[in-house]
């Protein structure tokens, strides 16, 4: 295989694009394609302040990585979820990443800070891991980055990611994620800007970026999301993109361009709506935010507060955001 | 060659002399699904492996539902 731009020895063949590269051209190609998604979608403007949300896998690292050398302005958040070895180790990769690039990481742990983690809210819960971790995530991202006058949080979903997911939303027409599912949500009531830079890219590629430019990433898979019907999306869509490559691509921006709008309407509708947390300010539909409900279920506490969680008098609550790296 | 796979981590051992191409189809492996590293470098489907080569197969698929 010879690389497409120089003719030179590839390493990676990208067959939705029928085009394969060599490591310095295949980082340009990720590189244009951040670029392009940032552009096309009015993601981030020319100096606004970027929170990356950093799990210490290959998506978000790579994503933080292509961001610093574009030249925006991203620091870090890492998020300790308490998933044992896993947790302890994703933790690593990304205070490793930010040491060795002199980057700003900030850290929330759950248990520390909260008194509750992933396995202990899911068993509270009865739900699967994956939601709480995902509701934990959603509003610690919005808080840090309230906090900290971030402009916008960037994460690190892939083509891969939003296409599973759009697919598992049309299989249940879940019309109201439908509506959600864009590659930016603007600020408002409250929330930060959202955005998706990596939705050109897919899994493979992120995965490929960080070995070629040297990212020492976390390559277990989650303990906990093991067998998630998530998983399940991507296989069956892995299936079909092995034999017409492009699929998922079609699939994601045809939804983009000629659906997304349709679902849009009801969401617009549904955001002026908001009032605000009780407990901790958060926008919120009712009177206290899923997350203050998903702490108190779990027997934790709020920052600030003094504490009933299991964990009081063992952790020294902090407040979000002051502990940065290096 | 000896072939490291993860998830869980292990080594198995796989005769070489064939292509990256013709060792993911024989492991039943589906190319968008893993990539193929000797050495530290990515190796692309028409690489030819030895059997004296030490090989990673390394998945990307990940990911939680949220």
């Amino acid at each position: 295989m010879k690389c497409r731009v120089c003719r030179g020895p590839a390493i990676i063949d990208v067959r939705r694009h029928n085009a394969n590269f060599c490591v310095e051209h295949f980082i340009e190609q990720c590189e244009r394609q951040v670029t392009k998604a940032i552009d096309a979608f009015s993601m981030i403007a020319p100096g606004e302040r970027v929170l990356v949300a950093v799990s210490g896998g290959k998506d978000s690292l790579a994503l933080w990585d292509l961001l610093h050398r574009l030249g925006h302005h991203a620091e870090g958040l890492y998020l300790g979820l308490g998933i044992g070895d896993y947790s302890d180790d994703s933790g690593v990769y990304a205070r490793n990443f930010a040491t060795a690039r002199g980057l700003v990481l900030h850290e929330v742990d759950l248990r520390r800070d909260y008194g509750y983690d992933v396995p202990r809210a899911a068993a509270a819960t009865r739900r699967v891991p994956c939601s709480a971790c995902g509701l934990s995530k959603r509003h610690l991202f919005d808080e840090v980055a309230r906090q900290g006058n971030f402009d916008v949080v960037a994460t690190g979903h892939n083509l891969d990611d939003e296409a599973a997911v759009l697919f598992g939303n049309v299989l249940r027409w879940q019309t109201e994620y439908l509506a959600r599912q864009m590659p930016v949500l603007p600020a408002g009531n409250g929330f930060p800007r959202k955005v998706k830079p990596l939705v050109r890219l897919s899994e493979r590629e992120m995965a490929a970026y960080c070995i070629v430019t040297g990212i020492d990433y976390q390559v277990e898979e989650c303990p906990m999301a093991a067998g998630n019907s998530h998983l399940g999306y991507k296989e069956a869509l892995n299936i079909i993109e092995d034999r017409s490559p492009g699929t998922k691509h079609d699939f994601y921006f045809g939804f983009l361009d000629r659906a997304a709008e349709a679902f849009r309407q009801g969401l617009e509708q549904d955001a002026t709506m908001l009032g605000r947390c009780r407990d901790c300010g958060a926008p919120t539909p009712s009177d206290r935010c899923a997350f203050c409900r998903l702490v108190e279920r779990a027997g934790g506490r709020l920052p600030g507060t003094d504490g009933q969680g299991p964990d009081a008098g063992t952790d020294t609550p902090v407040v979000l955001g002051r502990r940065e790296r290096p | 060659m000896n072939v490291r796979l993860r998830n869980p981590s292990r080594t198995v051992q796989v005769q070489g002399g064939r292509s990256v191409a013709k060792l993911l189809n024989e492991l039943g492996l589906n190319r968008e699904t893993v990539l193929v590293i000797r050495n530290g470098t990515l190796v692309p489907g028409d690489g030819f492996l030895e059997d004296s080569d030490e090989v990673e197969l390394r998945p990307v698929i990940s990911g939680g539902a949220a």
